[in-house]
């Protein structure tokens, strides 16, 4: 990374002046080509847009590609330039990108989205050159004022520094930079030379964040605006057969009410009214097929498919063979609910339509899809849709949906409306809304030789594939294996001579999503548990016996190590209280938890203490890592305590906190994050820290009675009755 | 019309009497600081402070909130050492329950001056945060505390 920077003309789209005087600075990498690489090719050749805007008055303002959504990425961006930039921190701003083709992924291709935890991993070499490259302007335009020689000149703190003592801001240089040729080679800093990367920095979306006047979708407000609910159906997939608008429209402050096709919408002056409204409202549906459902009946399904063959994601040696002649063999079944994000912020979408343009405010992930979709509901070219990008008050893969169905029907209810409308979503709308975590049911069996090494592995995976029917199928599922089932199955690190992953993807009508971690959520609470399972079987310590199966693969092993050493893995805990441990890798980043925890004679598990060592490579901020961990691993215990969605009837059991609980301070645990030092490409941190706390909260668990939890939630009902079984 | 004194400012608004008042802070004065997150009195992501004691605004009909006290987010100063220990500790991640999570805490240390980790547990529990930031949130207040927190009755 630090060698020179050869970047063809065609890098840099444009450096020029901004309005008022200033050096405007867009960059762009070529795309990795996937998936849609024809429609990059339709880029326009010149665009306005930038990363960095440097004004007369010294403001520096960088414009972020990605959705601020918590991870932090307000911050680790900025971070990234400003350590090439040299500019003055204290200066710099932050504005939200506008959907362009200079914003795309670096890695997913042609579109704009926030997302597997990338950012930080796919912009740091594109923001760190467009940094200095705008070093470099500055600095020659410096140069060309004093008439001396670029070398006597250096940046620091938002000046040129000639070596004579005299200075010029980044403003008083700005225009003339913005007159200068892009340069088409750039050294960037030796790691070494760091005073940015590397170190704890404050996040610079706090301060109003605290006050209170950080912008988030629901938050939105124009002049004339209204507020609309969506009455969905009490099923997926039903439709609306009639309705009557009589009695909403009489409720005082309703304006319209409309048919769109998710449902109908009821449009009032403000959140009560439609509320109240949409109350009032009487819809006669047709349920459709999804009325019959239940996660019971699909629980017996995936039950009996996953006693057949699956489509292969991998095979290794002959696992059947292995395991018939295996001295010792372990089966069990695990079985994952379905989730919801439940975002804190529920969903939202402000549209503003009129003639040729269509105006969205909103907190997405997904900018691109989200525009494709709003404009061919609106009949309108995408570049007739601006989207502007508020605050995500949380993500976690929800509001980055390939179907864009928060914006397409916000932009279906203003097409009824002629006013400029948010359509807001109630915690029971969002809960109910769809696009869950898939439910899952794992079949795994393992074989042991005499002295306890295992030698067959063997793991079956039922469940509903995210990409199938989504823009991405073509890409992303290959021979019907969706990586997104398998991921973290199919790779498994450990050292065994014959392996067996296969899988079925049943379809159904519940729509399902990417959720913090995605496959991983499901595959690393099978897999670590299993692994414990067979620790178990063969006699030995669970957390020597993953490390001896670890020798290829040092980076799970480093952070299995640290995480041991810190949590004093081994030493003697309190009575009642023990220790699980559980390793995983994924989105780049190698992670290992340990989990303390003690059960109540009423079967409540406490986690007392977690203890997460990460390996992600090269870092930005390192506190930044630590909160995404102590996030991460709050998200997982709330999944691995209470979380589930269940259908009956069609119908989803839960509608809010009451009865789809999140976890409390009164439950939170003590996270400590240590950070294995490394010099490796950078890993993800946003969700790498969900996955192995399932397992090493169900692992320790094991290791305080005796009781295997292979079902999610680890609820009273379900410890007490895995206790018994025990 | 209804009369209301939010952070020491009078207003008069004219929405029918059982609005929840979080939907008139937000909706009719415009101060978005007051977060929905449940609607039930399930997430305290609405925590505003009436009187000086902290209650969820989404439970509370605007004609009940009439001649009272009403304290939000943008009523707290940022010199406030709950606001700085925010800050000083990153707490925030989405933000989104950070509002709720501040207005309780100020109110804990305006009762508490001193709070133990189990009144933090008691005051905080009904404040839901997704992105997790509890371990923060329970830093912040101990140092706000030791700072000498004494606002939420201005
Ligand atoms: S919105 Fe009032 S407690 Fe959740
Ligand atoms: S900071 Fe996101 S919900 Fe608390």
């Amino acid at each position: 990374m630090n060698d020179i920077m050869n970047m063809s003309r065609r890098d840099f789209l444009k450096a020029g002046a901004v309005l008022g005087g200033g050096l405007v600075l867009g960059f762009r990498l070529p795309f990795a080509g996937f998936p849609f690489e024809a429609a990059a090719a339709q880029e326009a050749p010149y665009t306005p847009n930038a990363f960095i805007r440097i004004g007369s008055d010294n403001t520096v303002t960088f414009i972020v590609n990605k959705s601020e959504m918590g991870q932090g990425v307000y911050t680790s961006l900025p971070m990234l330039i400003a350590e090439e930039l040299e500019c003055d921190w204290h200066k710099i701003r932050v504005e939200s990108s506008p959907v362009d083709p200079i914003y795309n992924h670096t890695m997913f291709g042609p579109m704009m989205v926030t997302g597997g935890s990338t950012s930080v991993r796919s912009e740091w070499e594109r923001l760190s050159k467009a940094g200095a490259a705008a070093r470099e302007m500055l600095i020659a335009a410096a140069a060309d004022v004093w008439k001396v020689d670029k070398g006597s000149c250096r940046a620091e703190k938002g000046r040129v520094v000639h070596k004579s003592g005299r200075k010029l801001t980044y403003g008083q240089l700005a225009e003339r930079a913005a007159k200068l040729a892009v340069p088409t080679e750039v050294r960037l800093k030796e790691p070494a030379r760091y005073k940015v990367i590397g170190k704890p920095r404050h996040r610079l979306d706090s301060p109003e964040k605290v006050n209170g006047k950080a912008e988030f979708g629901l938050d939105v407000h124009a002049p004339g605006m209204l507020t609309a609910l969506v009455a969905r159906p009490p099923v997926f997939g039903g439709k609306v057969v009639s309705f009557s608008a009589g009695r909403a429209k009489g409720v005082a402050g309703v304006t319209d009410v409309v048919q769109v096709p998710s449902g109908v919408a009821v449009v009032a002056t403000g959140f009560w009214p439609a509320l109240k409204g949409r109350e009032a409202l009487e819809v006669v549906w047709d349920e459709g097929e999804g009325a019959g459902l239940s996660t019971a009946g699909m629980r017996e399904e995936y039950a009996n498919l996953a006693k057949t063959a699956g489509a292969v994601a991998r095979k290794d040696g002959d696992p059947d063979g292995a395991l018939a002649q295996a001295a010792k063999r372990i089966s069990a079944e695990y079985e994952v609910p379905y989730l919801a994000h439940a975002t804190m912020e529920p969903l939202n979408c402000f549209v503003d339509l009129r003639g040729d343009r269509c105006e969205i405010r909103t907190g997405t992930q997904f900018q691109t899809s989200d525009r494709n979709a709003a404009a061919r509901v609106a009949g309108l070219k995408p570049e007739q849709v601006n989207i502007h990008t508020t605050y995500l008050g949380g993500g976690f893969g929800r509001r980055a949906n390939p179907q864009s169905d928060f914006v397409a029907e916000a932009v279906q209810v203003a097409k009824g409306v002629n006013k400029p409308v948010k359509v807001v979503w109630t915690r029971e709308d969002d809960m109910k809304g769809g696009f869950y975590r898939p439910m899952w049911y794992d079949r795994i069996s393992a074989g042991l030789d005499g002295s306890g090494n295992l030698v067959a592995w063997r793991h079956t995976i039922v469940g509903q594939s995210i990409i199938a029917g989504t823009p991405f199928e073509s890409v992303m599922v290959k021979g019907g294996i969706d990586d997104a089932s398998v991921e973290g199955a199919q790779n498994i690190p450990y050292a065994i001579p014959n392996v067996l992953v296969d899988l079925h993807s049943p379809k159904n009508v519940v729509p399902v999503l990417w959720w913090r971690s995605v496959g991983h959520s499901h595959t690393a609470f099978v897999v670590e548990s299993f692994i414990d399972e067979a620790a178990h079987a063969a006699g030995k310590d669970p957390y020597e016996f993953r490390r001896a199966l670890l020798a290829r693969h040092p980076r799970h092993k480093g952070a299995l190590e640290l995480a041991a050493q810190k949590a004093a893995w081994g030493k003697k805990l309190p009575a009642g209280r023990a220790r699980g441990i559980a390793v995983h890798e994924s989105f780049g980043s190698f992670i290992a938890q340990v989990a303390e925890v003690s059960v109540s004679p009423k079967g409540e598990v406490r986690v007392h203490r977690v203890v997460c060592a990460i390996d992600c490579g090269r870092f930005v901020n390192p506190d930044t890592i630590a909160a995404q961990m102590e996030s991460g691993i709050v998200f997982g215990l709330s999944a691995a305590l209470h979380g589930a969605i269940t259908l009956k009837n069609g119908r989803v059991e839960q509608s809010n906190f009451d009865d789809y609980p999140l976890l409390r301070m009164n439950e939170m645990p003590k996270v400590e994050v240590h950070i294995v030092p490394s010099q490796e490409p950078p890993g993800g941190v946003g969700e790498p820290g969900v996955p192995p706390l399932a397992p090493a909260v169900a692992n320790a668990v094991f290791a305080a009675t005796g009781a295997r939890l292979r079902i999610l939630p680890m609820t009273p009902e379900a410890v007490l009755r895995a206790m018994k079984s025990a | 019309m209804i009369k209301l004194t939010v952070n020491g400012k009078r207003y008069q608004v004219d929405a029918p009497p059982d609005t929840p008042l979080l939907w008139v802070i937000r909706e009719h004065l415009g101060l978005t600081g007051t977060k929905y997150g449940c609607g039930i009195a399930m997430c305290g992501a609405c925590t505003v402070h009436i009187d000086g004691r902290a209650e969820r605004s989404c439970q509370i009909p605007v004609k009940d909130a009439e001649g009272k006290k009403i304290t939000t987010i943008e009523g707290i100063p940022d010199a406030h050492p709950v606001k700085k220990a925010w800050l000083a500790e990153e707490v925030s991640q989405c933000g989104w329950c950070q509002p709720g999570q501040i207005m309780s805490a100020v109110a804990l240390l305006a009762e508490k001056r001193r709070p133990s980790d189990r009144d933090i547990d008691s005051a905080m529990t009904g404040n839901i945060c997704r992105c997790g930031t509890y371990q923060r949130v329970r830093r912040a207040i101990h140092i706000a505390a030791a700072a000498g927190a004494k606002g939420g009755r201005k």
